[in-house]
């Protein structure tokens, strides 16, 4: 259990470091020297030593966004078993609660975009309501694998010890789909290139920075270490499934397990430096793709047991 | 019928009693005739002379062709038969109160009082800021939506107000509201300091300053009569080809970066640099302010300077080729750039959009091929037209334009330029003339004209920039498009916020 508090607490002090990786990534295509690896850290301190700004025009639910969106992701990091380790908290049937703890937080950033009344906030509002609802369908598909293979409801049962191997033992290569899947919808969730640009100032291209562009201070800050850790939840998972060894010896599997989470998001740092993002009309079929690749895995897959 | 309108050449000093003085009926008649035979608009505007106004059309075929005529205090609306002069009309009403009637979108261009201290045309309360003072064109329905931009944007840009009316994130109209840098330049050229024209005629739009600079000289020149040098022709036209690449590879860098698609944003940033260095050799400013004057340019170029910027052309010239290669092989750009912003060629026309806009859309003029001055007369400029109108073309037909300003510069650089740096102090003016010069700056055609009074001082000084023209083909490619890509399609024509304000 100590063990397990102490990789959650690493969690959410890597996460910001990790996401640094990222830009270092993009500097190297762009020629550049770039930001010093824990420039997130620095954001972050920097915005926790500011005040925040209120519109007169805002009510409580653009003050609850900030807060519920950090409090779910660091809560849906408890249920994820890192490193292979059992998680802190889990129950059967945990990882529809995730889901929906995630939907919960991005449910009060929509919200509190909502409440500016600034048509930018609207439209970004609109669209991040739309293309994570194409995610979820096929996160569902993936669970339905996920639980016809190992008959679980919960992470624990998925990803800690020698499990996620099992998985490959089982599905073979059409885990292969799998991880494809979870990476666009790593992508989509967590607002990356090609499906929107993290990089942009321009307030009519975003989806997710728009909604969040009327938040200062703590209260951005609070938006920032949130998506670190969603992104985190994400790449951990990915990471998972692409190394799926048990070395038998936590600091080990800890290493093993920072390796795949670097290579997920040196990934996601070559995939925004060697591609453009698709027009907006496409997202949907791109993400559309993940849906596909999973029903595909699991038809294959579930044949292939029976 | 016969044309009455005298044909001029580019950068011609002519007296106004040679310019046919037309009734205004069969001015009106002339100047339709003509555009809609397929002529184009160059200048249209009114001028006092003696308390009456004149209006003053310089159009082009294959020439130049001006007349003048007296204009009442309400006309009959050229634009209703002929679109191509809905600026024009919408600026001479706000300038001086002259009515169009019957004109089918009379709004104010740049929102200021008009000279001659008469009714306002569009009934404006100048008092007020201009977004919360105009009713702007809105569509009504349960899923329209409207979203308002600027004038105070997110990047480092100048002001401007944009109206989109939406469906969902289809762009039903998009209406643009500029005026918010209008310092009154036209103005401030008749009652500054001779010495100073200079300095404000390139001040007029900061990244077209050898494009103005240029323009007002060969105006000034041809009005005092200084001929200048071949020497000067060959810098001159080098400062304007390297503004023009600078210009361009920085758009073309913005445009990937629009896209997400980083690494040739960050090597057309740093090329524009270097672009701009070269400027820097030349005059001692990286924008080329202070290199050209009436009677020559102000700065020679020794055989030291050219040395080093053939090397540094010849360095840059793989460099650029290779990031517009990289820019334009990447197939998430294309998907991108292809099919998006869609202006039609018979739009454009009737827009009379000029430049890399319109010979996107298939429109070939360029004035360095059509009105030749300095040293394009000995320079072959190809045509670069692209067909489909989107953002793909535009970009392309800049990329094109790019690496062949790099050859005209490297054959340029080949000869020795020398040239007498003179100062002209003080320059005497031909009284009661006219003048128009013409040249391709990078956005398009720039325009200057000035006629001068009976005592040789500036009567009136009109300045056109080209984003006088592509404004409106801005708005025209947002028309069922989706709004996000706004900021592609904008950065695609870059149009001056301060070269359309004066």
């Amino acid at each position: 259990m100590t063990e397990s508090i102490l990789l959650w607490a690493f969690a959410l002090l890597t996460a910001p470091l990790f996401a640094g990786v990222i830009f270092k990534v993009k500097a190297f295509f762009g020629g550049r020297k770039g930001s010093p690896l824990l420039i997130n850290y620095y954001t972050l301190i920097k915005l926790f030593k500011k005040g925040s700004v209120y519109s007169t025009s805002t009510t409580f639910i653009f003050k609850l966004g900030p807060m519920v969106s950090l409090g779910t992701a660091a809560t849906a990091l408890l249920f994820l078993p890192i490193a292979g380790q059992s998680p802190v908290l889990s129950f059967d049937g945990d990882v529809i609660f995730i889901l929906y703890l995630l939907g919960l937080g991005r449910f009060f950033t929509i919200a509190a975009a909502m409440d500016t009344a600034s048509p930018f906030e609207g439209m970004g509002a609109a669209r991040e309501a739309y293309f994570p609802i194409i995610c979820e369908a096929s996160m569902f598909m993936i669970l339905i694998l996920f639980y016809r293979l190992t008959g679980d409801l919960n992470l624990a049962a998925y990803f800690s010890g020698a499990q996620p191997f099992g998985f490959w033992q089982t599905a073979g290569s059409p885990m292969l789909f799998i991880i494809i899947a979870f990476f666009i919808i790593l992508l989509t969730e967590n607002a990356r290139v090609p499906v929107d640009d993290p990089a942009t100032h321009l307030e009519l291209t975003m989806i997710h920075e728009v909604m969040v562009l009327d938040h200062s201070g703590p209260d951005f800050g609070f938006i920032e270490m949130g998506a670190f850790l969603k992104m985190f939840f994400y790449a951990s998972i990915v990471s998972r499934l692409i190394l799926p060894f048990d070395l038998g010896h936590p600091a080990l599997n800890l290493a093993l397990f920072s390796l795949g989470a670097l290579i997920v998001y040196v990934a996601v740092g070559v995939i925004e430096s060697i591609m453009a993002r698709y027009r907006m009309d496409l997202v949907p079929k791109f993400v559309l793709t993940s849906f596909a690749l999973a029903f595909f895995a699991t038809v294959i897959t579930l044949e292939f047991i029976k | 019928m016969t044309i009455k309108f005298k044909t001029i050449s580019n950068g011609e000093a002519i007296p106004i009693e040679s310019i046919p003085h037309l009734p205004f009926d069969e001015f009106s008649t002339q100047a339709v005739e003509i555009i809609t035979g397929g002529g184009k608009v160059v200048q249209f505007f009114a001028f006092q002379t003696d308390n009456t106004i004149r209006l003053i059309g310089v159009l082009r075929t294959d020439a130049l062709l001006v007349a003048t005529c007296d204009v009442p205090e309400r006309y009959p609306a050229l634009t209703t038969q002929c679109e191509p002069f809905h600026m024009f009309e919408r600026e001479i009403a706000e300038q001086y109160g002259i009515i169009p009637e019957g004109h089918p979108w009379l709004k104010m261009v740049r929102y200021h009082p008009n000279c001659r201290g008469v009714d306002d045309a569009f009934g404006n309360d100048y008092n007020e800021d201009i977004p919360g003072n105009y009713d702007y064109y809105s569509v009504a329905g349960d899923e329209i939506h409207e979203v308002a931009v600027g004038p105070v944007h997110a990047g480092v840009i100048e002001p401007g107000h944009f109206r989109f009316n939406c469906i969902g994130e289809r762009v039903l109209n998009l209406e643009i509201q500029l005026g918010y840098q209008h310092r009154g330049a036209e103005d401030l050229l008749l009652k500054a300091d001779p010495k100073r024209l200079a300095f404000i005629a390139e001040n007029i739009a900061g990244d077209t300053s050898v494009g103005h600079s240029l323009c007002h000289s060969q105006a000034m020149e041809a009005l005092a009569g200084i001929q200048t040098d071949d020497g000067a022709k060959i810098i001159r036209t080098i400062g304007l080809e390297l503004e023009r690449i600078a210009n361009h590879v920085g758009d073309l860098g913005a445009l990937s970066g629009d896209v997400a698609f980083l690494p040739p944003a960050n090597y057309c940033g740093r090329m524009r640099g270097d672009f701009l260095n070269m400027s820097l050799l030349l005059c001692g400013n990286r924008f080329g302010k202070g290199l050209v004057r009436p009677g020559g340019v102000r700065f020679p170029m020794n055989d030291d300077n050219r040395r080093d910027l053939t090397a540094r052309v010849s360095e840059l010239k793989p460099q650029v080729q290779h990031t517009i290669d990289l820019l334009f092989s990447t197939s998430s750009v294309h998907s991108r750039f292809e099919g998006c912003g869609t202006v039609s060629r018979s739009d454009a026309e009737k827009m009379g959009l000029v430049g890399p806009a319109g010979r996107a859309c298939g429109l070939v003029y360029d004035v360095r091929r059509c009105f030749s001055t300095e040293r394009y007369e000995y320079l072959h400029i190809p045509e670069n037209a692209e067909s489909t109108g989107d953002v793909y073309a535009r970009a392309k037909v800049r990329a094109d334009e790019v690496m062949q300003s790099i050859g005209i510069i490297e054959i340029l650089l080949s000869r020795p330029a020398e040239t007498e740096i003179i100062d002209v102090a003080e320059m005497v003016l031909a009284p009661n003339s006219f003048v128009v010069t013409l040249n391709e700056a990078w956005r398009g055609e720039l325009s200057h004209c000035i006629i001068t009074d009976a005592e040789g001082g500036i009567l009136r000084y009109k300045v056109k920039d080209p984003s006088f023209h592509n404004w409106n083909g801005l708005s025209m490619s947002l028309r069922n498009t989706g709004i996000s890509d706004f900021p592609l399609n904008n950065k695609s024509y870059n149009l001056s916020y301060c070269g359309f304000d004066l």
